[in-house]
């Protein structure tokens, strides 16, 4: 009798205390090579860091990891990974002299570029990205940058690209082509890009 | 109010609201098989490729239904069948790539592969699952969340 007590106390409690259980699997990255994330539950932290790693918490929130193959996971998430949206590409546009006259050559082929990538992206979305090299300070480089985003777009709109699809950023000297000290002038750095998603 | 004022403060609140509008958009729905709803307000919306996805939409997929959604920061997010994710939250500045991504896998599958939020500020990006939390260092993963 005492026994059977403590025997449903015991069910009772870890019906009580039991945790719902997940798994994540990690996923190598388009280079081929795994990132990390850290996972935790309430009693328990991992990290997963090499590619169709898993790890899954059990009832009292501990994980159990295990090591899967690419076959074994495409083939039990197959419509998932199937249903994954085609990563985003990016077209660049360099201004030489830093003037917006002086892309008009490089557009045309750009352009045509940008016209046989769309039709592969459903419900397609257009940013254009403007930056700068780190001659001048950080605001004036924001205030240009997207100012060369204006330029770019303008010129896709003359050009019959629909006006609703695209927004404009201006990413000021944040994000060199080429990490340079401050000040310096570099043409690879000051240029649009037309990122398509 | 004098008409022609009445008038530039409508048109400044509806610029307002346009803009309001389009900060908000998290995503857009690119894949969509089978049966995919988005509950919304209450509301429960088809969810075609090309519909907008706002921070607190609900995602849901059928038996047999899958979808795909580009946030606006390039994360890209895909469910399989059975499955209901919320996204509790997303903000992302397109000039310092500052932001946050908060979202919750509570039945079914969700892969994620991390765009620029989790570059610039992964401790701004958290999904979670029945039972766990994930943090994110600018990665691919899948989270199965079961039944």
């Amino acid at each position: 009798m005492l026994l059977f007590v403590a025997g449903l106390a015991g069910i009772l409690f870890l019906g009580l205390t039991a945790q719902p259980t997940s798994t994540v699997v990690l996923l190598p990255d388009a280079d081929g090579i795994a990132g990390a994330v850290d996972i935790r539950t309430e009693s328990d932290r991992q990290s997963l860091n090499v590619a169709y790693a898993s790890a899954t918490n059990n009832a009292r929130g501990v994980f159990v990891t295990q090591s899967e193959n690419a076959e074994s996971v495409r083939a039990r998430y197959a419509q998932t990974l199937a249903a994954i949206p085609k990563v985003s590409v990016s077209f660049v546009l360099v201004f030489e002299f830093g003037s917006a006259v002086d892309i008009a050559p490089a557009f045309q082929p750009v352009l045509a570029q940008l016209r046989a990538a769309v039709t592969d992206y459903p419900s397609p979305e257009i940013t254009v990205i403007g930056h700068t090299d780190r001659v001048g300070s950080a605001q004036d480089n924001d205030r240009l940058s997207l100012q060369r985003a204006q330029t770019v777009r303008d010129l896709l709109v003359n050009a019959g690209v629909d006006p609703s699809l695209i927004a404009i950023a201006g990413r000021g000297e944040r994000e060199p082509a080429v990490a340079t000290a401050d000040e310096v002038p570099l043409a690879d750095n000051r240029r649009v890009e037309i990122n398509l998603r | 109010m004098n008409p022609w004022k009445f008038i530039t403060v409508c048109a400044a609140l509806l610029l307002a609201a346009s803009q309001t509008f389009a900060a908000d958009v998290a995503g857009t729905v690119k894949v969509s098989k089978g049966q995919v709803t988005i509950e919304r307000d209450q509301q429960q919306l088809p969810a075609p490729v090309g519909t907008r996805i706002f921070t607190s939409d609900r995602v849901m997929t059928g038996e047999n239904g899958s979808v795909g959604i580009t946030l606006r920061d390039s994360t890209l997010l895909s469910a399989g069948p059975n499955s209901t994710v919320d996204l509790n939250k997303f903000s992302f500045d397109s000039t310092t790539h500052a932001g946050a991504i908060d979202a919750t896998v509570r039945r079914g599958t969700l892969s994620v592969i991390s765009g620029k939020i989790a570059k610039a500020s992964p401790e701004a990006v958290r999904f979670s699952a029945p039972g766990m939390t994930l943090g994110v260092r600018g990665t691919s993963f899948i989270i199965d969340a079961g039944q």
